[in-house]
C-alpha cells in the first residue's frame, strides 16, 4: 500500500526563520455581538443579581441549566423559570497546566462540571474551581459560588469567579 | 428520480433586518415547531434523519454542528450539517431518502447575519490566502468586475438591472415574511452610491435574520401525511473553478451545470415552457439577469430586455422572484437557497396571499454561494 | 441496503506530517489523485465529489470547501460538504455511500483535508470557539478541559488507572511504525515512556494525545456495477449510523458514548449484524485520545461497559489478538488531521479487508470491519461497517 500514500514537504521551525519557505500571514477580523435570546437572557439578568436559574419543563418535570425555552427531550415549550441554589457538586475536574496555546503554568486551572442545587441529578455548568488545595479536589466534592461585588457585575458567566468548597 | 420525494412541511421564522428578541436556537426552534406542525409530525419519533446547513464563520462557532440539535427535536438522532447553501441541504436530504433507508428527512439553515459585526471582513475570508485576500479589498469588488465583465458580453443595459430591483422589492411589498418591500424607481437604484461600479447600493441585497424548516419525505409517507404534497422532480448542483484568475467572468457556468443536471433529473427539455415560475438567486441584480440566461430560461443577453418588458413581472409570462428574493426579502447568508424554495412550495400549494401566481404546477429555485465563490444548486417542485 | 450497492474501489492518502509545505488545496489534489490511480481511474470518470474538513479555522479559509473544490477534483461537478466535527472523517464516507446508494451518481470521489498548522500560534486556537458562546466562552476554556473532565468521569465510574489507559496509546503508536504515512510511529516505546510524559490537563498527559497534524486522503466510491469492471476486489459499504447528542454537555453522563452505540446500532441493523463481537473481525474506532479509543469500542458494543481496559491488558486488541483495534496506528500514531484522519480508518479498513495492509495486515482474513469517529463537544458517533 506505500504506492498509495503520496509524499509530502515536512517544514520545520528553522524552514520559516532562514526564509526558505514564505508564506502569508492574516489576522482574521471576526466579531459578532451574539443575540442571548429569551432563556439565556434571563439568565444572565439573574447571574447580575447573584442568582442562578433554571427553567422546568412542565412535561418531563426536568429542571435544567442553563436554562432554555423548548425541552430537548419532549420538543414542547418551556416558559417556567426555577430559582436555583448558588452550590452544587463535582460531577468531574481537571487540573490544568498549560494554556490554549500549550504555554505551560505553574498554578494549575482547575474546570469542573458542577451540578447544582436545585436542579435535576446530573444538570451540571461548567466553571472553575478556586480557593482549593489542587491536590484535595475530588468528585463528589461540595462546592458554592463565589460571586463578584454587585457592582462589579454585568450579566455574564463571569460574574461567578469561581466555585470554592464547601 | 427513482423514488418519489416531497416537501410536506414548512416552517420559518420571519425575515427581518435584526431579531433581538431571539436566539439562534429560539428562532430555529420557532421555524421548527412551525414546520413539525405543518407536516404533522413528531420529530422525536417521526423524523429518521436531520440535515442543517451552517458555515462556522457565519455563526462566530467553530463545529457549529454541535449547537443544532436541541432545538430541532434532533436528539440522539442522525443528525449532519452541510456547509453549503439551503439547496445543499435539501440535496442530501434528497438523496438519503433516494436510499431507500430514510423516509422522513428534515432540513434547517437560518441566518443571525446581524449578529456578525464585521460581515465583509468574514466574506474576504473566504478568499485565496495566497494570491487575493492579501489585496485587501471589500470582495463586493468580484462582484463588481463580474457584472460589468456580463453587461459587456451581453450589451445588457444598466437600467435592466435597476429595474430587477424595483421589481422585486415592489413584490417584497406582498410579502408579509419579507423585510425589505420598498416602492423604488429606476432612477433610484443607478442614483444610489456606487459600492463597486458599476454596482450601486440599491443593486445589492441587505442582509437579514431570519430561520427556514424543511421536512422531506418519500412518496409513500407523503401522502399518508398529506394530501398536498409538493414534489421534489428535479435537483442539481455544481461547482466552476474556484480561482478568480480563470473564471469565465461574464457567464454563471455553475448555474447552467447545476441547472442541466436538476433538468435532466427531472426529465425537463425545455425548461421555458416546462416551468411556470422561478425563484432566483438575486444577491446582486445583475445575478438574476445573468442566472435567467445561464439556467437556459432565455437566450444569453436576453433576460434585460425580458425583464424591462415586464416578462418577469409577478404578472407577467414566467414570474421571476414573487417573493422579493434576496433583495426583497434580505440576504439570508446560508439560508438563501431555502428561503427560495419555501416560496416555491407556497406558491405551489397556492398559499402565496396577494401575490400568488394563478395555476402554478412546475417551480425552479435555485442558489447561489455568493462571492467569492462559484457555487450554485436548483431544485425543481411541482405540485 | 439502500438502492444501489455500494462499493469502495480505491484509497490513496497523503503522508501525515506536522507542517506541510503543501497548501490545503495541494493535500486534497495529493490524496484524490492517489486514490483515482489506486483503482486506474481518472477525474473524467468522476460524477460528483465529497470535499470534507473539519473547522474553517485550521485552514483560516471561510467557506472552505469552496476553495478546496478545485484541488479536490471538484471543478465543474457537484461538490457538496459535510460536517460533524471530528467525526466529519469517517461521516465523508457516508456521504460518499448516500450519494451512490441514491441511484443519482455512479462513482463518487471522497476527499478529506485537514491543514491544523496554518492555526497560529497554536492550531488549538480554532477550538476556542466550539464552546457555547454566552454561557462558557468567557470563562477562556482550553480545549483540553473537556476531553480531561471527559477521561475523569470514564476513570472514576470504572476505577481504571493512567496505565490501564497508557496500554492503548503504546499499542497504537507501535502499529504505526509499520504505516508509511505515519507521524509517530515508535516499535520500541514503553507504557513507561507514555506515564512520563508532562502532564497537560490531569489525567491527560502528553502522551495520551495524538499529534497536531497536516494530511489528506481520498477514497473512490461507486456502484455495484461500476465496482464489478473496476476491480476484482471491491469491498462493500454494508452499514453507516451517525448520531448527535445534545449540546448542553455538561448536562450528560461523560462516562459513556451513547451516541456512539447508536450510531453503531443504526449501522449495525443496517448491516445485519446481531451479534457485532462475532460478525466484526477488526476496528478502527477513533483514537484522537488513548481513553477514547476505549471508551469508543464500549460504545460500538465490542466489550461490555468498562470492560475494554482488560480486554487491551490482555492483548486482544493487538494485531494479531481476537479483536485487531487501530491496526493502522490510529490517531496516537499515524498523526490526527481531523477529517482526513477519520477517512485514513474507513481506509485502514478497505486495505486490511483486500489484504493489502502490508506490514500491518493482520491474519486471519478478516471478512468485516467497523470504522469509527467522534466529535463536536464529543457528542456525535459516526460508524461505517465494511465487508467483502
Amino acid at each position: 500500500m506505500k504506492e498509495h500514500v503520496y509524499e509530502t514537504v515536512y517544514l520545520r521551525e528553522k524552514d520559516f526563520q532562514e526564509g526558505r519557505v514564505l508564506f502569508e500571514t492574516w489576522d482574521p477580523n471576526a466579531r459578532y455581538a451574539w443575540d442571548a435570546g429569551i432563556a439565556i437572557g434571563r439568565f444572565l439578568q439573574e447571574l447580575k443579581a447573584g442568582r442562578l436559574v433554571g427553567t422546568r419543563c412542565a412535561n418531563c418535570g426536568r429542571v435544567m441549566v442553563p436554562p432554555r425555552m423548548f425541552c430537548e427531550h419532549c420538543f414542547v415549550p418551556i416558559d417556567e423559570f426555577v430559582p436555583l441554589e448558588d452550590t452544587g457538586t463535582v460531577i468531574t475536574f481537571s487540573l490544568c497546566y498549560v494554556t490554549w496555546d500549550m504555554v505551560r503554568i505553574e498554578e494549575p486551572q482547575i474546570p469542573a462540571v458542577i451540578g447544582i442545587d436545585g436542579a435535576s441529578p446530573g444538570m451540571g455548568i461548567m466553571h472553575l474551581l478556586g480557593e482549593v488545595d489542587p491536590k484535595a479536589v475530588k468528585i463528589g466534592m461540595r462546592v458554592a459560588a463565589v460571586w463578584k461585588p454587585p457592582e462589579e457585575r454585568e450579566g455574564a458567566i463571569t460574574d461567578i469567579l469561581y466555585f470554592k468548597p464547601l | 428520480m427513482i423514488r418519489e420525494v416531497a416537501i410536506v412541511g414548512v416552517g420559518w421564522s420571519p425575515f427581518r433586518s435584526i431579531t433581538p428578541d431571539l436566539s439562534y436556537k429560539e428562532m430555529m426552534y420557532e421555524a421548527a415547531v412551525r414546520a413539525y406542525e405543518d407536516a404533522g409530525i413528531d420529530p422525536r419519533r417521526d423524523v429518521d434523519s436531520f440535515v442543517t446547513v451552517a458555515e462556522d464563520f457565519n455563526e462566530g462557532t467553530s463545529i457549529f454542528d454541535e449547537y443544532v440539535p436541541d432545538q430541532l427535536g434532533a436528539l440522539h438522532r442522525p443528525v449532519q450539517t452541510i456547509t453549503g447553501d439551503g439547496i445543499h441541504g435539501i440535496a442530501a436530504a434528497v438523496m438519503q431518502i433516494l436510499t431507500g433507508q430514510f423516509d422522513v428527512v428534515v432540513v434547517e439553515a437560518h441566518s443571525k447575519a446581524s449578529n456578525v459585526l464585521t460581515l465583509p471582513h468574514i466574506l474576504a475570508y473566504a478568499m485565496d490566502p495566497v494570491f487575493n485576500r492579501p489585496l485587501a479589498a471589500h470582495p463586493y469588488f468580484i462582484a463588481g468586475m463580474e457584472m460589468r465583465r456580463y453587461l459587456a458580453e451581453t450589451g445588457t443595459p444598466l437600467e435592466a438591472c435597476a429595474q430587477v430591483v424595483v421589481k422585486n422589492r415592489a413584490n417584497a411589498l406582498r410579502n408579509p415574511l419579507a423585510g425589505y418591500g420598498a416602492d423604488l424607481t429606476i432612477d433610484d437604484v443607478l442614483a444610489s452610491e456606487p459600492i463597486a461600479e458599476p454596482l450601486t447600493r440599491l443593486a445589492c441585497a441587505d442582509h437579514a435574520d431570519g430561520a427556514v424548516v424543511m421536512v422531506l419525505a418519500s412518496g409513500e409517507t407523503a401522502r399518508a401525511l398529506t394530501d398536498r404534497p409538493i414534489w421534489v422532480r428535479g435537483i442539481g448542483w455544481a461547482n466552476d473553478t474556484f480561482w478568480l484568475e480563470s473564471r469565465p467572468w461574464g457567464q454563471a457556468r455553475y448555474a447552467y451545470l447545476a441547472g442541466q443536471m436538476a433538468y435532466s433529473t427531472a426529465g425537463i427539455k425545455s425548461p421555458r415552457t416546462e416551468i411556470d415560475f422561478a425563484e432566483i438567486d438575486d444577491t446582486f441584480a445583475y445575478k438574476e439577469l445573468q442566472h435567467l440566461e445561464a439556467l437556459g430560461l432565455c437566450k444569453p443577453g436576453e433576460a434585460g430586455a425580458w425583464t424591462l418588458e415586464g416578462g418577469t413581472e409577478l404578472e407577467g409570462e414566467f414570474p421571476v422572484n414573487p417573493s422579493g428574493g434576496s433583495l426583497g426579502e434580505g440576504h439570508l447568508l446560508d439560508c438563501t437557497g431555502l428561503a427560495r424554495v419555501l416560496e416555491v412550495v407556497l406558491q405551489l400549494r397556492g398559499e402565496a396571499g396577494p401575490r400568488q401566481i394563478e395555476d402554478a404546477e412546475v417551480g425552479l429555485a435555485f442558489a447561489w454561494r455568493g462571492v467569492p465563490t462559484t457555487s450554485g444548486a436548483a431544485v425543481i417542485l411541482s405540485n | 441496503m439502500g438502492r444501489n450497492r455500494v462499493a469502495i474501489v480505491g484509497a490513496g492518502m497523503t503522508k501525515f506530517v506536522r507542517r506541510a509545505q503543501e497548501t490545503a488545496k495541494e493535500l486534497a489534489w495529493k490524496a484524490a489523485s492517489k486514490a483515482l490511480e489506486s483503482c486506474e481511474l481518472t477525474l473524467d470518470d468522476i460524477d460528483a465529489v465529497v470535499v470534507d474538513t473539519a473547522p474553517d479555522a485550521f485552514d483560516g479559509i471561510h467557506m472552505n470547501a469552496e476553495y478546496l473544490s478545485d484541488g479536490a477534483g471538484g471543478w465543474g461537478k457537484p461538490v457538496i460538504r459535510g460536517y460533524v466535527g471530528g467525526g466529519t472523517g469517517v461521516f465523508a464516507a457516508i456521504q460518499g455511500w448516500y450519494h451512490v446508494a441514491s441511484g443519482l451518481f455512479d462513482t463518487v470521489l471522497v476527499v478529506c483535508e485537514e491543514k491544523m498548522s496554518s492555526c497560529q500560534p497554536h492550531p488549538q486556537g480554532a477550538f476556542l470557539t466550539i464552546f457555547d458562546h454566552t454561557t462558557e466562552r468567557p470563562l477562556k476554556p482550553n480545549l483540553l478541559w473537556i476531553f480531561a473532565l471527559e477521561m475523569n468521569a470514564y476513570m472514576s465510574r470504572y476505577g481504571l488507572s493512567k496505565k490501564d489507559i497508557a496500554l492503548v496509546a503504546v499499542k497504537n503508536k507501535r502499529n504505526a511504525a509499520d504505516h508509511p504515512a505515519a507521524l509517530l510511529g515508535d516499535p520500541d516505546i514503553t507504557v513507561e515512556d507514555i506515564l512520563n510524559t508532562e502532564v497537560l490537563a490531569w489525567p491527560v498527559q502528553r502522551g495520551d494525545v495524538s499529534p497536531i497534524s497536516d494530511g489528506a486522503v481520498a477514497l473512490v466510491m461507486c456502484a455495484e456495477h461500476v465496482a464489478r469492471r473496476v476491480t476484482d476486489k471491491p469491498v462493500w459499504v454494508e452499514g453507516v449510523g451517525w448520531s448527535l447528542d445534545t449540546a448542553y454537555w455538561t448536562n450528560r453522563d461523560l462516562s459513556y458514548p451513547t451516541y456512539v452505540e447508536e450510531a453503531a446500532r443504526m449501522a449495525y441493523k443496517m448491516a445485519g449484524i446481531t451479534e457485532p463481537r462475532k460478525q466484526i473481525h477488526i476496528a478502527e474506532p477513533y483514537d484522537p485520545f488513548d481513553y477514547k479509543e476505549l471508551h469508543h469500542l464500549e460504545g460500538l458494543l465490542l466489550f461490555d461497559k468498562g470492560k475494554a481496559p482488560e480486554a487491551t491488558a490482555l492483548g486482544i486488541t493487538q494485531r494479531d489478538g481476537d479483536l485487531p483495534v487501530c491496526p493502522s496506528g490510529g490517531l496516537l500514531g499515524v498523526g490526527n488531521p481531523i477529517a482526513a484522519a477519520g477517512l485514513m480508518k474507513v481506509a485502514e479498513i478497505f486495505w486490511q479487508l483486500r489484504g493489502e495492509a502490508g506490514a500491518r495486515q493482520v491474519p486471519g482474513q478478516p471478512k468485516r470491519g467497523v470504522a469509527q469517529a467522534w466529535g463536536d463537544l464529543m457528542q456525535v458517533g459516526t460508524v461505517i461497517v465494511l465487508g467483502i
